[in-house]
């Protein structure tokens, strides 16, 4: 292969060399088990703490509302089932949330109405974008959560944070957010956007796979999730993952250091790519073009299916990702793309492009080129296209 | 590639018969847009040989290969043995599917008889009409759900 164009970063990104460096002494040389009394698990103990303490002030909280986690999807299920039972708990069981949040909220909000609560999905507008008013609209006087996602993975829309925030702390509902894809990204600041709790993961701003946190502002019950020892507190047991946690926090520091000159050169890019890609006939991009992650495209091409412009793209050496049902491994396409009203046969052909500061001028001009031609390719074999092209069937974008 | 194997992959990037037969003696057309697959197979056909045969198809990169691979299978072939062509077999010649693709090949199968029953219709050619059931009837193919 010539090239390697990664532009699927919303997927998992690569380490950066400082995160990497943050590691590896916690392989051979600081091994100690933190909760180890003598000098060799001390050592680590204070890895640990500086991690925590590097963590909080990059969210803006104190250490002790950092809860470390294998990721983000445990930081979802812990923050969702804590808060749902705190609610229970008052004769609370109404939750809000919104159509598209990932799967490792939904799913846990499905167990949940199982198990007799009751959930409230807030549309998403063809924009991909709730407001703080329909938020206000939909808490009840037995509302015991709000969670909404900072940034959407799939079509990269912001929602209004802190005015969310703002709604549920004045009805003193609690507000959780997954920010898989928002830290690291945006200057996400757990005080100013009145958020409650949150869930982060390292392998999305550079760090290393397998490790997350979660904010849980004090005061707020957290459910124990893994027993078995004292550690995070007594609410996750288990020895904790000091070299991912020490490269998670070096990762963190790194993106939020360099978090505005990222944004300007990420979105200067995405730009350029939205309006080269949108030249394509019957293409178009999906979510709000402006409230959107920097490095985040989602475009849909009508007539051919997004399994095929993938696998065509790969072989061009661009690695990107697509909310077909063939690539869900499900019967449906994107959840998310339906919750913004896309019919399933355009959903089919989705395109996510989602890109990191290593991307260049150069990355962008390539991809420019060559989705044309495979678009153009796949159209050509295409039986759907041939029909909406001689008119018997209705062209939906 | 490790989702599928180098002849799947070898069929979808270099399919053959790719195109459209403007006189063809049969077309069928299977699938729906609304699930992601739709094939078409264009048939010439003489004196019950199968001697051309085209498809185009909207759908994955399995659902090109099977497409490629099946018409492969039934070019120059009587239509006799053409209606003996199972999706096992597309599948079998393909080096495999990984499991949740199996209906790839179900299509491609499908498709056939479709272009076969299209030319009897067309040409008033009696048929045995157990020999094509309606594929609605079947049990809807059933995804494995796998999440990233």
């Amino acid at each position: 292969m010539a090239r390697t164009i990664y532009v699927d970063n919303a997927a998992t990104t690569a380490m950066s060399d400082k995160a990497i460096a943050a590691m590896t002494p916690y392989f051979k040389e600081i091994y100690g088990n933190p909760s180890s009394l003598h000098t060799v698990g001390q050592v680590a103990k204070e890895a640990l703490d500086a991690a925590r303490e590097k963590m909080a002030k990059c969210l803006n909280c104190e250490p002790r509302e950092i809860y470390f986690t294998s990721g983000g999807s445990e930081a979802d299920n812990q923050c969702i089932r804590s808060a749902a039972l705190q609610g229970a708990k008052k004769g609370k069981k109404h939750i809000i949330s919104t159509a598209f949040e990932h799967h490792a909220v939904l799913h846990t909000l499905k167990k949940l109405e199982e198990e007799g609560f009751e959930v409230t999905y807030l549309d998403v507008h063809s924009n991909g974008l709730v407001t703080a008013e329909e938020v206000r609209a939909a808490i009840r006087p037995d509302t015991a959560l709000v969670t909404i996602m900072y940034a959407n993975n799939e079509v990269g829309t912001i929602q209004p944070i802190s005015e969310i925030g703002a709604v549920c702390r004045e009805a003193k509902v609690i507000f959780h957010t997954d920010a898989v894809q928002a830290v690291g990204h945006l200057p996400v600041d757990v005080r100013a956007d009145n958020i409650d709790m949150l869930s982060l993961s390292a392998h999305k701003f550079h760090g290393p796979k397998g490790v997350g946190a979660l904010y849980c502002k004090k005061g707020l019950p957290l459910l124990t999730f893994i027993e078995g020892g004292a550690q995070e507190r007594g609410k996750r047991a288990g020895t904790e993952n000091i070299a991912g946690i020490s490269g998670m926090a070096a990762a963190l520091e790194e993106s939020c250091q360099s978090l505005d000159k990222n944004a300007e050169n990420l979105t200067r890019l995405r730009e350029k790519l939205i309006d080269g890609l949108l030249k394509i006939p019957h293409s178009r991009l999906n979510g709000d073009r402006v409230k959107r992650l920097c490095g985040n495209v989602n475009m849909c091409f009508e007539g051919i299916e997004g399994e095929s412009l993938l696998l065509l793209l790969d072989a061009k050496g661009i690695c990107a990702s697509s909310g077909s049902a063939c690539t869900s491994g499900s019967l449906d396409p994107s959840h998310v793309l339906l919750a913004l009203g896309l019919p399933h046969e355009v959903a089919h052909g989705s395109l996510r492009l989602s890109l990191s500061e290593a991307n260049t001028e150069e990355d962008i001009d390539y991809i420019i080129a060559e989705v044309p031609k495979v678009v153009e390719y796949l159209r050509s074999i295409s039986p759907v296209w041939e029909e909406l092209e001689n008119g018997t069937r209705k062209h939906l974008i | 590639m490790a989702l599928y194997s180098e002849k799947v992959m070898d069929h979808f990037t270099n399919p053959r018969n790719v195109g459209k037969i403007d006189d063809a003696d049969g077309i069928g057309e299977v699938g729906n847009a609304k699930c992601g697959d739709i094939m078409k197979i264009y048939l010439k056909i003489e004196n019950d040989i199968i001697v051309d045969v085209k498809f185009n198809t909207f759908g994955c990169g399995s659902a090109i290969a099977s497409s490629s691979m099946a018409t492969e299978m039934i070019k120059g072939k009587p239509l006799s043995q053409a209606l003996e062509l199972t999706n096992k077999a597309v599948a079998e010649a393909l080096d495999g599917l990984p499991a949740h693709k199996m209906h790839c090949s179900v299509l491609a199968e499908e498709a056939i008889r479709a272009a076969i029953k299209d030319y009897y219709d067309k040409h008033g050619i009696a048929y045995d009409k157990t020999q094509f059931p309606d594929p609605h009837d079947e049990e809807e193919e059933k995804h494995d759900f796998n999440e990233d």
